[in-house]
């Protein structure tokens, strides 16, 4: 085939209502956020992500690459991102894994980059194509060093959509990487899912050098008081430097401990001390709950109904969804403690007690835990056992 | 599951099991559509993924409801189609008792116990129409006109913004001759 | 180097390179002998000569000696993880077109930890400007072997000498489909800022192997001497054969009257690439292709 192949043009974004796949949704989303760049590597389940991609961006103008691997599509994107693209990577598991190291420069060099991870069970190839949530500790620890990292749980198809829109958002805004931790249940289930018109996707952007290149000194590491400096593109004249290693405001190495303290704390610092304005939290009658369920995800539907359930059998049952899971929602849980009603939690989760480490070091009320390793999900029935028992 | 089975919270799960070619993913993908879009429900579509997606046996899930979904998974079916034999063997256990079996009753042999189920010779018709691809929407329309689970305008405007416009009469008269089938008492 | 009280003292204002050196940055970490800054320099004087402004060129680096290179010019300028300068330069180069896009990285960077990018890159004919540093070793940890440590080399991880094959980097280059492919040395700084400058102004994968000094990690070890020992033996035997086969131009350094075969060896125009298909893509490269593009159209003078 040596004939030019021709693409015609489609709207970014899809507005209306669509009966849609939850990695459809995601990919969506990334598109109506103005994604200008995807690389990425196939992997179960979260390659119909990708699929959508390879079909969609050409035809809104924007460039899609299948990468070598995932350690090349976090690469690619971090540089479409110095570039001045929004760029996005979708991934699983083990492809997860593989993304780590570029993962921690992209917090290093603060380049706003957002990947959806697509959770299945592992550890290793373990259940393809089956659920799991256990990539919840590698999300926020994954990489080597401290770093700070926005966390979005999406638990339906619609969560997928919007959590993404804001996960680019949130990346902009601080100059981080960003995940949706999805999970196969989430991201192979479709539902009803609305868009809306172009003109009411919320967009954040990207704080930017305040004067043109040449007049008075842009210091590209130069944090403003929300500890976020502001960034220029390459091609724009400023002549920036950005290393992996530890580096000063110039963005020149300083290869000593003060420097290094400065900077990381502010990299923790960026997402710690604006905690409280990117938690997203989701409560159903948590006020007078004596037993209050914290999931996330898929998790969550089933902690849902089992809640509803337990309340028709006349216990006072709560239900709490960290939509980030990290930052983790703290706030909310300790008021919960605080009003003194509650006596119980009861954590399920389909890992072996990755959310329930967070619940713990809260509270000396007892946590109970609800574990699977992966490959099902957690059924309401279940979960109304724990709260009853 | 047991509890999210009962009429009285509007709940239906239905199971849609074949083999590959049999096209129960696009059923089972219109009348979720159909709840969610065009009945004002709402409603689920899962489907079997993966190596036993690809040889034997697999299934298309829904669940519609006419208030909100939680547990998003069918586990115990009320309506189980079943429209080859090793899938008859694989998901026949999991019907809720009670439940309504549809079988494809050319492809399925199901033992002498099995007395109580609903028999669709639903290629046949396909083949009747001259197209034995629409055995899929053969089967939605008499799905439909058993359960009510959704209204046939629904499923007709899921056909319409779904299928190529070159099959849309053939398949909207598929979904026809399934649901005239289910109300003619066959 | 004699360094003379006198020669301390500013002799000149100013240094052509100036505007295009990071001299905040000075004085820099290489070795007295290194390569690394000759190699710098000939970027810094192709980009000078370029006629393509400052501001569209963009130096991409990954980790080791040679990947500081990047911190010292001039220019929009990233340091990345090890052996992951190429995506990340394939990442800048798809989402603008416009740069000029630059690697210089090391031998171990580019094609061990990184030579499935390499590879990649290459084969996509991405628009990327590819200066792999070779000096047989990682330098920056210490002096260890890598896939080009010549065999019978001794590094501190090759104690009693390198059993391994090492790569024919051209040979390589050439395989997996890059549009330029040269190689020189540090003594060859003319021959080396020209093809730097050549490449700058072609689409495609562009890949040029610089053979440079390093007295620490490879010249001790192999009782070489100093840096300036190196360049005479590139002197002695290096061979300009732009015809050459690249099966046959692996660096073997264990006679002493082996020859290294430096030149520009591939020359194709082919169209970079672009993901959005709105370009033809190039045909495969069969024999007639290799034949209608062959022999190379720039040559060293």
């Amino acid at each position: 085939m040596t004939e030019a192949v021709t693409v015609e043009l489609e709207a970014r974004v899809m507005t209306g209502e669509h009966f849609m796949l939850g990695d459809h949704a995601c990919a969506e989303a990334a598109l109506a956020a103005g994604v200008e760049f995807f690389g990425g590597y196939p992997i179960t389940p979260s390659t119909e992500i990708m699929e959508r991609l390879a079909h969609r961006l050409p035809r809104v103008g924007g460039k899609f690459v299948q990468m070598e691997d995932e350690i090349a599509s976090v690469g690619a994107i971090i540089g479409a991102s110095v570039a001045g693209g929004r760029s996005f990577t979708a991934t699983s598991g083990p492809g997860f894994s593989l993304m780590m190291e570029n993962i921690g420069l992209a917090a290093m060099l603060e380049v706003p980059i957002v990947i959806a991870n697509v959770q299945r069970a592992g550890p290793s190839t373990g259940l393809p194509t089956s659920v799991g949530q256990s990539d919840l500790l590698q999300a926020r620890w994954g990489s080597h060093g401290d770093y700070g990292v926005v966390v979005y749980c999406p638990a339906s198809p619609q969560e997928c959509f919007d959590l993404t829109i804001t996960a680019f958002n949130t990346a902009d805004q601080y100059r981080i990487p960003v995940f949706v931790l999805m999970d196969e249940v989430t991201g192979h289930m479709t539902e009803r899912v609305v868009i809306p018109p172009e003109d009411e996707i919320p967009r954040v952007a990207r704080k930017r050098p305040s004067h043109p290149p040449g007049e008075g000194t842009y210091l590209p590491y130069k944090a403003d008081a929300d500890l976020v400096p502001p960034m220029a593109h390459c091609g724009e004249g400023y002549k920036v430097h950005m290393t992996g290693l530890t580096h000063d405001e110039r963005g020149y190495p300083a290869l000593n401990a003060p420097t290094h303290e400065k900077l990381v704390n502010r990299l923790v610092d960026k997402v710690r001390l604006n905690a409280e304005k990117i938690m997203l939290c989701e409560e159903i009658g948590v006020e007078d709950a004596e037993t209050v369920v914290v999931a996330f995800g898929c998790t969550s539907r089933s902690a849902r109904r089992a809640v509803a359930l337990a309340r028709a059998r006349g216990h006072k049952a709560g239900f709490l969804r960290p939509i980030t899971v990290w930052p983790f929602p703290e706030t909310n849980i300790r008021r919960i403690i605080e009003a003194g009603h509650i006596k119980q939690f009861v954590v399920p989760e389909i890992n072996l007690g990755q959310l329930r480490r967070e619940v713990e070091r809260l509270t000396s009320l007892p946590v109970k835990r609800i574990n699977h390793p992966g490959g099902a999900m957690i059924t309401p029935d279940r979960i109304v056992q724990e709260i009853l028992s | 599951m047991s509890s999210d089975t009962t009429p009285a919270n509007g709940l239906m799960q239905i199971r849609i099991s074949g083999a590959g070619g049999q096209g129960i993913v696009l059923a089972g993908m219109l009348l979720g559509k159909a709840a969610s879009l065009y009945d004002q429900k709402e409603a689920v579509f899962t489907q079997s993924y993966g190596p036993e997606a690809r040889g034997g046996a697999s299934c298309a899930d829904i669940v519609v409801s006419s208030g909100t979904i939680d547990y998003p998974l069918v586990e115990a079916p009320d309506v189980l189609v079943v429209l080859f034999q090793e899938a008859y063997l694989k998901y026949r256990p999991t019907l809720t008792p009670g439940g309504i079996l549809i079988i494809e009753s050319d492809l399925v042999k199901p033992p002498d116990t099995e007395t109580d189920h609903l028999a669709l010779p639903a290629t046949a018709l396909a083949d009747e129409l001259g197209r034995r691809i629409v055995t899929n929407v053969i089967v939605l329309g008499y799905l439909i006109g058993k359960t009510d689970v959704v209204s046939m305008d629904a499923a007709k405007q899921a056909i319409e913004t779904t299928v190529k416009p070159r099959t849309l009469d053939l398949n909207l008269r598929a979904l026809d001759a399934g649901y005239d089938r289910a109300k003619s008492g066959a | 180097m004699n360094v003379t009280p006198a020669s301390r003292e500013t002799v000149v204002d100013s240094h052509p390179a100036d505007g295009l050196m990071r001299a905040d940055r000075l004085p820099h970490i290489l070795c007295p002998g290194c390569g690394i800054g000759s190699i710098a320099h000939c970027y810094i004087d192709a980009v000078a000569r370029s006629g393509i402004g400052e501001d569209r060129h963009v130096c991409v680096s990954g980790i080791g000696c040679s990947g500081r290179a990047a911190g010292y010019v001039n220019v929009d300028s990233y340091h990345t993880t090890h052996g992951r300068a190429i995506p990340f330069a394939m990442g800048i180069a798809v989402q603008n077109p416009s740069l000029v896009v630059t690697v210089i990285s090391g031998d171990g960077d580019l094609t061990s930890i990184g030579g499935n990018h390499f590879i990649h890159a290459a084969r996509r004919n991405v628009a990327l400007n590819v200066i792999c540093i070779n000096n047989f070793n990682y330098g920056m940890t210490g002096g260890q072997a890598g896939p080009t440590t010549p065999r019978s080399a001794k590094s501190s991880t090759t104690p009693f000498g390198c059993w391994e094959r090492p790569f024919n980097l051209p040979h390589l280059a050439e395989a997996v489909g890059a549009s330029f492919v040269a190689r020189w040395t540090t003594l060859h700084v003319r021959q080396l800022q020209d093809a730097i400058l050549y490449s700058m102004n072609k689409t495609g994968f562009r890949f040029i192997e610089v053979l440079s000094p390093c007295p620490t990690g490879f010249g001790r070890p192999n009782d070489i001497g100093d840096g300036l020992t190196e360049m005479q033996n590139y002197m002695r035997r290096c061979v300009v054969d732009e015809d050459a086969d690249l099966r046959d131009t692996e660096i073997d350094l264990t006679h002493p009257d082996s020859r290294i075969v430096v030149g520009n060896f591939v020359d194709l125009d082919c169209p970079s690439f672009h993901p959005a298909l709105t370009e033809p893509p190039p045909p495969p490269r069969s024999a007639a292709a290799w034949a209608a593009v062959r022999p190379t159209q720039f040559r060293a003078s």
